[in-house]
């Protein structure tokens, strides 16, 4: 068994057994909801409609209620879809890459993680949907035999190719996660007594049962998922970066994008997580599972990310000189000193400072400072996205087109929506599904938890193999 | 004909471990071990063979690959060639660059659900079916070895049991079944 050094902070505070972790993970669930629950659950469902009601005035009437123009033809919806990839980002990266690291830390966030990612791919699918405009006719990305001659869709397109990522990421995404879940619901299946739930987990765990077999196939499984998950994580944001590097628009045309969009998303992505599991963890008593330790790693992995993204940022302005490229030179002078020079000094602000004070042991360790940090850093990257965007093409290369973007309500209330769904779907996720992998936990209780870890060699595995005598 | 199942049940993963050895040393045949978490190192004492999802894995991923780069020829190269931006689609080898991102993103979908569907089969386990673990308990705290007579033939029941005895096991329970 590996063995953890002593001095290493417990992953499992207390004197947890397999059973407590159980009963820990599964008493919020069996548990009436609190009061609070309702009051969220409402306020995100009564956002959240209010943005399917923009949706569908949108559909309605076209895409002309938007607040764009002529020369601002991509704004406000490009900009919400790319951010909400990117916080999707955390959640694989947590399940798959870490578990290729080994790193156990990601068993107390992997699973709400993994639902996060795939929340926010939802709300990111939304936006390329709805910006067709005529949304019956998605069924037009696909490549289908059809009338117009066959014409094919374009593979030489970063906008397909986009098609391609989004799904095969959201789709792997939920494989992943679901067959993490199958053993937590059966054993949920085996503890519920009410019948409507048991039938429900009895359902959902797939006939669960546990043997040696399926355990060995299991860790094959999500060890391959892993592998695969990871070449996928980089690819889809290096795609979606695709979408504006192999444009020849300067600020665009960028061949540090990739990169530079990946990092960043892992980087919005933990801010997010530490956003939703400083909440979860109060509110679910799970202090024991996701504590300090845990959130100074996660702040460790935003203060290396925001790095990355800050000198790319430096970078780009280098090389925008450098290149000796006047356009390229100009688009980004006034992205700094246009009139989205707040855009871009927020941006710069909620970037590049605030994760650098995570160099400060006692903040990265604070766990207020890391909550508003994780909400400074997801506002910044937002900003990323619309300096990105907008600044780049809002002066065109003809000065009587110059123009600026103002959002209309419908764009407001369609983003603001998305986020009001994505705590509709997030607040369910933590009612009803195991919000920590009980399985996995269970795996590391002799390594990591305080009441193994601490224990004199006569108590735990140690003591035991002392009087077996096949010991290896 | 009906059948005697002997189970023993533990609550501890290294226990069971140990006593399974013990077992298996003196020529017992464990059946089955129903755990709520996989046990390390479980599978080589009881002969479980390990799978071979992932052969299965790199077949899907091929295929994947296959499917994706014939179709892509078809639909760019010989159905309708495309000329976009002055980037003529002549050959395949000339325009591979722009075809790699959906033949990587295709090699993955195939192999991630192709492995998923054949996990679930090879488990069975699909929406709906009945569970077949002994004890409500294995998926919580307990761990259940499971002994078949038919199995374990040179053993009667009685000497089956006193072997179990000195594992250390908590509960012993027997089922006969048809």
């Amino acid at each position: 068994m590996h063995k953890e050094a002593a001095i290493r902070e417990p992953l499992i505070l207390g004197h947890k057994t397999y059973t407590d972790i159980t009963a820990d993970v599964c008493k919020p669930i069996e548990d009436k909801a609190p009061k609070m629950w309702y009051v969220l659950f409402s306020i995100a469902l009564i956002i959240g409609l209010y943005g399917v009601g923009c949706i569908a005035y949108l559909i309605g009437t076209g895409i002309g209620v938007w607040g764009l123009n002529k020369t601002i033809g991509w704004a406000w919806d490009i900009t919400n879809f790319v951010w909400w990839v990117g916080i999707g980002h955390a959640g694989t990266l947590i399940s798959a890459v870490l578990l290729l690291f080994r790193q156990k830390w990601r068993m107390a966030i992997n699973r709400s993680a993994e639902a996060m990612t795939i929340f926010a791919v939802f709300m990111a699918g939304i936006f390329p949907l709805i910006h067709m405009g005529r949304i019956w006719l998605a069924y037009w990305v696909v490549p289908l035999p059809n009338q117009f001659g066959s014409l094919w869709v374009n593979f030489n397109s970063p906008l397909l190719w986009d098609v391609f990522a989004i799904s095969t990421y959201l789709s792997v995404s939920v494989v992943f996660w679901y067959i993490g879940l199958i053993p937590d619901f059966a054993t949920l299946r085996d503890r519920v007594k009410r019948p409507i739930p048991k039938k429900m987990y009895s359902i959902l765990s797939f006939g669960w049962s546990g043997r040696a077999k399926n355990w060995n196939r299991f860790e094959m499984v999500s060890l391959i998922l892993a592998g695969l998950a990871t070449p996928l994580v980089f690819s889809v944001h290096s795609i979606v970066s695709f979408d504006f590097a192999t444009s020849v628009i300067p600020g665009w045309h960028t061949t540090i994008f990739p990169p530079y969009f990946v990092a960043g998303a892992v980087f919005s992505g933990f801010a997010m997580v530490q956003t939703l599991m400083l909440v979860m963890r109060k509110a679910m008593r799970l202090e024991a599972y996701i504590h300090t330790r845990h959130v100074e790693y996660m702040n460790i992995v935003i203060m290396v990310t925001g790095s990355i993204v800050g000198t790319a940022y430096i970078t780009e302005l280098f090389i925008s000189w450098y290149s000796g490229v006047e356009y390229e030179a100009y688009a980004f002078i006034n992205r700094f000193s246009g009139p989205y020079w707040w855009a871009y000094w927020s941006m710069m602000t909620c970037n590049v400072i605030s994760p650098q004070l995570m160099w400060i042991r006692p903040l990265r360790r604070s766990l207020l400072f890391t909550f508003i940090i994780s909400i400074v850093v997801n506002i910044g990257m937002w900003f990323e996205r619309y300096v990105i965007i907008v600044s780049s093409i809002h002066r065109d290369y003809l000065p009587s087109s110059w123009s600026m973007h103002y959002p209309s309500h419908i764009d407001l209330g369609v983003y603001v929506g998305t986020i009001g769904l994505f705590f509709v779907f997030f607040l369910l996720f933590a009612r009803f599904f195991p919000v920590l992998p009980i399985a996995e936990l269970k795996t590391i209780l002799k390594s990591s938890g305080e009441s193994y870890k601490n224990a004199p060699d006569s108590h735990g595995h140690e003591g035991h193999d002392n009087h077996n005598t096949n010991n290896h | 004909m009906a059948e005697k199942i002997i189970y023993a049940m533990y609550d501890d993963d290294d226990v069971l471990k140990d006593g399974a050895k013990k077992l298996v040393a003196k020529g017992v045949k464990v059946s089955e071990v129903f755990s709520p978490f996989p046990i390390h190192g479980i599978d080589p004492i009881i002969g479980v063979q390990n799978t071979r999802l992932g052969i299965m894995a790199f077949l899907y991923a091929i295929t994947g690959t296959m499917l994706a780069t014939i179709a892509m020829r078809y639909f760019m190269i010989s159905d309708w060639p495309m000329n976009i931006g002055g980037k003529p689609n002549n050959t395949y080898l000339e325009n591979i660059l722009a075809f790699i991102p959906v033949t990587f993103e295709f090699t993955v979908l195939c192999a991630a659900h192709g492995m998923a569907l054949t996990y679930f089969l090879r488990n069975k386990i699909l929406p709906g079916l009945p569970a077949s673990n002994p004890d409500p308990r294995t998926t919580d705290d307990r761990f259940v070895m499971e002994f078949r007579m038919s199995e374990n033939s040179n053993f009667t029941e009685e000497e089956l049991t006193s072997l179990i005895q000195t594992t250390g096991y908590v509960e012993l329970d027997q089922k006969e079944v048809k």
